[in-house]
C-alpha cells in the first residue's frame, strides 16, 4: 500500500536518513535470505579440487557434480521423478477432497458443522512422530512400503486440515447469490457450483494448491520411514542419504548440485506466484 | 422458507462431501494415534508376543531407567523452541518493518523472503551441514575455527541458526500482513499529535500488530516443538541435540521398541498439547476468534 508521505516538511527532512536505513535494511534482508542459496550454487559448480577452498566464485566452473548426481550411482533423477509424481498427485487429490469439504463447511447447513471443522483442525496438531510407526506397520501389512501411495496418502491427510480451513474462508466470501441465480435459471446444484462458483473461487483454490504442493515437496519424516529404496525415495530422503555415505569424505559437491536441482522448481513457483503464496500464508494465519 | 426435505438433502450432501476427508484423516491420523496409545501399554519382548504392562512404559520414561534420555529430549525441545521462536519473532518483526517501508523492489524482496520458507528443511539441513564444516564458509566469514558438529553447544547453536534462517522470513511475512491492515491515518494522527517515531511504534504499531505476532508465535511454537528433520539430518541427535521427535523415531523404528516408543509418542503429543494450551492462556484468547469467525 502506498501512503502519501510527501508534502509535510517534517517528514521530508527525515526522509534522507530514513531512506538510507531502510535501504540498508533491505540489502541486509536480501543478503540474509539469498547468501546461502548463492553459496549452494557456487559450491555445486566447483570441482573436487576446488570445493574445499572458500573462494567466492568458482575459478574453474564445472558441471561434474551435476553429471555425477544425475548419472552416477546416486540416481538423483529418480528422486526428482518420484517427488514430482508424489507432490503433483497429492496436490490434485487433496484439492478435490478439500474443495468438497470446504463447500460443505462454508455453504451447507447441518448440525455439528463447527464441531467437524474443529475436529479437522485438531488433526493437524498431532506431531508426525506420533503417527509414523503405526502407519509404517499398517502400510507394511498392505504391501505399500516403497510404493508412491505410502507417501501420497499421508501427504493428503496432512494437507487437508489447512487446505480445508483456507478454502472454507475463501468460499464464505463468494457471491452465492450468483449460484442461486444459476439454479433458478435451470442449472443443477453441481452445474451451478462447477460453472459459476468454481471459476470465481479459482484464485483461492490455486493459492491453497500451492501451499499443499510445497508441503508435499518438503515432506521428509514419513517418507524416510516408508520409502527405503532409491527407486522410490523422494528428493528430501535421497539428498539426506548422500550425507550418510560411509565414504571418508562427504560428497558435498553432489549434495549442493542436488540442492540446486531441488530448489530450481521452487524458485520458478515462487517467482510466478509470490503474491498468491503470501496471501495463502496469511489467510492460514488470520482468517 | 427452507422445507424439511431440502434441509435433509443438504445434510445428506454435506455428509457425502465430508466423507473423503473423514476417511483420510481417520486412516492417517486417528487410527495411528489410537493404535500407538494401545500399543504403549504393552512391553517389547523378543521372541514372544507382547504382554500388558499397564503404565510401566510411561513410568520408565518419566522416572525409570530411561528418564535421563527422556528429560534431556524434553529440555532440548523446549530450549530449541524458546530460543529459536524468540529470535525469529524479533528478527521477523524487524524484517517486516523494513519490508513495510520499502517502496521499490517489493516483488524481488517478497520473492527472496519466500525462498528460505520454500526450501525443504531436509535440503536446508544438508546445506547448513556443508556451510558449518570446520573449514567451511561460516567459520571463514566469522573468522573462527569452531567444530560445529563436535560438541554440545556449537551443535545446538547450529540447529538454531538453520531453524531461524528458514523460519524468520515466514514470521516476517505473517507480521507484514498484520502491518498492512493498520490504517495509515492512525500514524498521521499520532504524528500530528506530536508523537515521536518510537512512540508511534509502541502505541500504534505494536498494539495493532499484536494479533498477527500472537498467531505467528503460536504457529511457530507448535511447529518447533515437533522439530525432526533438522536435528535428524544436521546432527543425528548427537552431542545432546536429541529432540522428542528424534527420540521417538529412534526408539520406535530404529530400536523397534514399539511399546516404549508408543508411550514416548503419546507423551510427546500430550506435551505439545499442554504447551499449546499454556501458550494460549498466556497470550490471550483472541487466537481462536479467527477460527470462530471461519466457523460462523
Amino acid at each position: 500500500m502506498r501512503t502519501a508521505t510527501t508534502g509535510r516538511p517534517r517528514q521530508r527532512r527525515r526522509w534522507g536518513w530514513e531512506n538510507w536505513v531502510i535501504g540498508a535494511g533491505i540489502a541486509l534482508l536480501l543478503l540474509y535470505c539469498l547468501a546461502p542459496f548463492y553459496w549452494m550454487v557456487v559450491s555445486s559448480l566447483k570441482g573436487p579440487g576446488e570445493i574445499a577452498s572458500n573462494s567466492l566464485w568458482p575459478r574453474d566452473p564445472t558441471l561434474v557434480n551435476y553429471r555425477g548426481v544425475l548419472g552416477g550411482r546416486d540416481h538423483f533423477g529418480y528422486a526428482v521423478r518420484n517427488s514430482v509424481v508424489i507432490a503433483v498427485t497429492t496436490t490434485l487429490l487433496a484439492m478435490v477432497i478439500a474443495v468438497f469439504s470446504g463447500y460443505a463447511l462454508a455453504r451447507l447447513r447441518f448440525r455439528g458443522r463447527n464441531l467437524v471443522l474443529a475436529l479437522i483442525l485438531a488433526c493437524s496438531m498431532f506431531p508426525g512422530v506420533a503417527i509414523v510407526t503405526p502407519l509404517y506397520q499398517l502400510f507394511a501389512d498392505w504391501g505399500w512400503i516403497d510404493e508412491y501411495q505410502a507417501m501420497i496418502v499421508p501427504n493428503i491427510s496432512f494437507a487437508l486440515p489447512l487446505a480445508i480451513f483456507v478454502l472454507t474462508t475463501f468460499f464464505r466470501e463468494m457471491p452465492w447469490e450468483l449460484e442461486e441465480a444459476a439454479r433458478v435459471d435451470g442449472c443443477g446444484p453441481f452445474g451451478a457450483f462447477g460453472r459459476i462458483i468454481l471459476p470465481l473461487a479459482a484464485p483461492g483454490v490455486v493459492t491453497t494448491g500451492l501451499l499443499v504442493f510445497f508441503a508435499a515437496w518438503n515432506e521428509y519424516l514419513i517418507s524416510s520411514v516408508v520409502s527405503i529404496t532409491l527407486a522410490s525415495n523422494p528428493v528430501t530422503v535421497a539428498i539426506a542419504k548422500f550425507a550418510g555415505d560411509s565414504e571418508f569424505q562427504q560428497p558435498f559437491g553432489s549434495q549442493m548440485a542436488a540442492g540446486v536441482i531441488v530448489t530450481l522448481p521452487l524458485v520458478v513457483l515462487v517467482l510466478l506466484f509470490q503474491r498468491r503464496i503470501v496471501k495463502g500464508l496469511s489467510a492460514g494465519g488470520f482468517r | 422458507m427452507i422445507g424439511d426435505t431440502e434441509r435433509r438433502d443438504e445434510r445428506r450432501l454435506a455428509t457425502l462431501l465430508l466423507i473423503p476427508t473423514l476417511i483420510a484423516l481417520s486412516l492417517v491420523v486417528v487410527y495411528p494415534i489410537l493404535s500407538a496409545i494401545a500399543r504403549s501399554f504393552f512391553d517389547d519382548p523378543i521372541g514372544r508376543s507382547p504382554t500388558f504392562v499397564g503404565f510401566d512404559n510411561y513410568a520408565q520414561a518419566l522416572f525409570g531407567y530411561d528418564r535421563e534420555d527422556f528429560w534431556a529430549a524434553v529440555g532440548n525441545t523446549l530450549f530449541f523452541t524458546v530460543v529459536s521462536v524468540a529470535i525469529e519473532t524479533l528478527l521477523g518483526l524487524l524484517m517486516a518493518l523494513v519490508m513495510h517501508r520499502a517502496f521499490r523492489g517489493r516483488g524481488i524482496v517478497r520473492a527472496s523472503v519466500l525462498l528460505p520458507w520454500a526450501l525443504p528443511t531436509a535440503v536446508s539441513a544438508v546445506m547448513w551441514g556443508w556451510m558449518l564444516q570446520p573449514d567451511g564458509v561460516v567459520n571463514a566469514v566469522l573468522g573462527t575455527e569452531i567444530v560445529w558438529g563436535g560438541s554440545e553447544w556449537p551443535a545446538k547453536w547450529s540447529i538454531i541458526f538453520a531453524e531461524v534462517w528458514k523460519t524468520a522470513p515466514f514470521v516476517a511475512l505473517l507480521i507484514l500482513a498484520g502491518l498492512q491492515t493498520i490504517p495509515p491515518h492512525l500514524y498521521e494522527a499520532a504524528a500530528l499529535d506530536g508523537a515521536s517515531a518510537w512512540r508511534r511504534f509502541t502505541s500504534v504499531t505494536l498494539p495493532l500488530v499484536k494479533p498477527a505476532i500472537v498467531v505467528a508465535v503460536l504457529f511457530r511454537v507448535l511447529d518447533a516443538l515437533r522439530m525432526y528433520d533438522l536435528p535428524q539430518i544436521l546432527t543425528g541427535g548427537a552431542n545432546n541435540t536429541e529432540t522428542l521427535s528424534t527420540l521417538v523415531v529412534r526408539t520406535a523404528t530404529g530400536e523397534l521398541k514399539q511399546g516404549y516408543g508408543g508411550a514416548l509418542s503419546t507423551l510427546t503429543f500430550l506435551f505439545v498439547f499442554l504447551c499449546a494450551f499454556l501458550l494460549i492462556r498466556l497470550l490471550g484468547t483472541n487466537v481462536f476468534a479467527g477460527v470462530k469467525e471461519a466457523a460462523r
